[in-house]
């Protein structure tokens, strides 16, 4: 299977197999007037499958929220059909508004318009605790 | 430092200057009789504590300060629905520094970012106590000469005492500390404090079910176990009484064991203790007071 390679846009490589829709959703691409393809349990040459996303614009993403819902991603910024940046993703500090504090006795579980912050506390488990009540996320929770 | 919402915002030498001067207020009380005149302390307390209260308003007012304030959430805005930013951005217009208690984990921290005056964690449900710690810190200062090479004993409700979890973070900062945690099985320190702090840090502890190592101890940390943290009131009966402080006991014990308890007691140390020269735990009241008026000292930036 072929899709047309981008002139101008970003590549989403290296996304773990499975994870492209969830990756789609949070991004919001639906919203995007260019075209989006996304294609699932690619083979991969570093062996096993992996999904790809191929946004034919140059867009903003948040390399924090990507970060952090799938570290091996590998994000390609595309000109005239060349790669002209290739960033490998890791673990951000903190992130907001990805992860909802689920802790009842927090003070988000009352307050509904404060942000949901997230701090890694522990970079090699992939933890992340609420910066109000210090409760644990599981890495890839929601 | 703007704030104090958990114990872990100082570091040790900031702990050192606090301690160092709640030691000068000690022994020269009338040096700091007028230092926060004209200022005010505002102690929003939305749930009742009688002792943690007090002692916020009777620091400041040893300083010749002013207090106001509220110690329950039905007499503050917050019953008609305010958030608890917007109480501490309104107090902050009237205050120069908060003290705050509230039962939800982290509100002391959403006041801080929303108010441009000092706010003091006192007490977030069973998150943080920070000023708590500072007592405990404080009393061992003062009965151990410092915070390194001592056997330290907590005994009771391990798993959910905060102010256990929260002493034992700040003493696995100093060296040479060993750690005897005495609890029933279900009590025991969360796997966190063992894998984290502990484990991490090479500290010697022991976990038992027993008092075997009493003699061996130079701090014994009595804890209540909190009725209000069981879901199962048969637990909470079953587990209330199993370890209880006798004057007994202490016999074999140390002549210079320091005995502490955060206080409120229920039963686990007997009455026949309080006469004890090695009970502190009424010290460490009065060196709340103390510690307390050196840490709204620092925060107002009043040397």
């Amino acid at each position: 299977m072929t899709i047309d390679s981008i002139i101008n846009g970003i590549v989403l490589d290296h996304i773990s197999a499975g994870k492209s829709m969830e990756i789609y959703d949070i991004l919001e691409l639906s919203k995007l007037d260019c075209s989006v393809a996304i294609i699932k349990n690619a083979v991969s040459k570093k062996g096993g499958r992996k999904d790809i996303i191929k946004i034919d614009s140059i867009i903003d993403v948040n390399l924090d929220v990507l970060g952090y819902i799938d570290p091996g991603i590998t994000v390609n910024i595309v000109k005239d059909g060349k790669i002209v940046k290739k960033s490998h993703l890791e673990l951000p500090d903190r992130v907001a508004g990805v992860i909802k504090c689920n802790n009842p006795r927090c003070i988000t579980s009352t307050e509904q318009e404060l942000p949901h912050v997230f701090q890694l506390a522990d970079r090699e488990k992939g933890v992340y605790r609420c910066v109000y009540c210090e409760a644990k996320a599981g890495h890839g929770a929601s | 430092m703007k704030d104090l919402i958990s114990i872990t915002d100082l570091t040790v030498e900031e702990l050192q200057e606090l301690i160092d001067k709640a030691l000068d207020i000690i022994e020269c009380p009338d040096k700091y009789a007028e230092k926060c005149k004209r200022k005010k302390l505002a102690t929003l307390f939305f749930e009742p504590s009688t002792r943690t209260r007090l002692s916020f308003e009777a620091a400041m007012l040893e300083l010749g300060g002013s207090v106001l304030g509220f110690s329950e959430a039905n007499s503050s805005s917050a019953a008609k629905g305010e958030s608890v930013a917007d109480t501490a951005r309104t107090v902050a217009c009237y205050a120069d520094i908060i003290a705050m208690r509230h039962p939800k984990e982290g509100a002391p921290l959403v006041a801080a970012s929303a108010a441009d005056i000092p706010v003091i964690n006192a007490g977030d449900g069973g998150h943080n106590h920070p000023t708590q710690t500072l007592t405990d810190l404080l009393t061992i200062y003062r009965e151990k000469g410092g915070f390194s090479n001592l056997k330290i004993g907590f005994c009771g409700d391990l798993k959910f005492g905060r102010t256990v979890h929260s002493l034992i973070n700040a003493m696995c900062r100093y060296e040479g500390n060993e750690f005897v945690l005495i609890s029933p099985e279900e009590l025991r320190v969360p796997g966190y404090i063992r894998k984290d702090l502990l484990d991490r840090g090479g500290f010697k502890y022991v976990e038992t079910d027993n008092w075997d190592l009493l003699p061996e101890l130079d701090i014994l940390y009595m804890t209540r176990v909190q009725r209000e943290r069981f879901f199962n009131e048969a637990d909470y009966l079953r587990l209330k009484d199993v370890f209880i402080l006798t004057a007994e006991k202490l016999r074999s014990a140390k002549e210079d064991l320091c005995i502490m308890h955060p206080l409120p007691r229920v039963n686990e140390i007997e009455r026949a203790v309080d006469d004890d020269p090695r009970a502190c735990y009424f010290k460490q009241v009065l060196n709340g007071k103390y510690i307390r008026m050196a840490l709204i000292l620092k925060l107002l930036g009043i040397e």
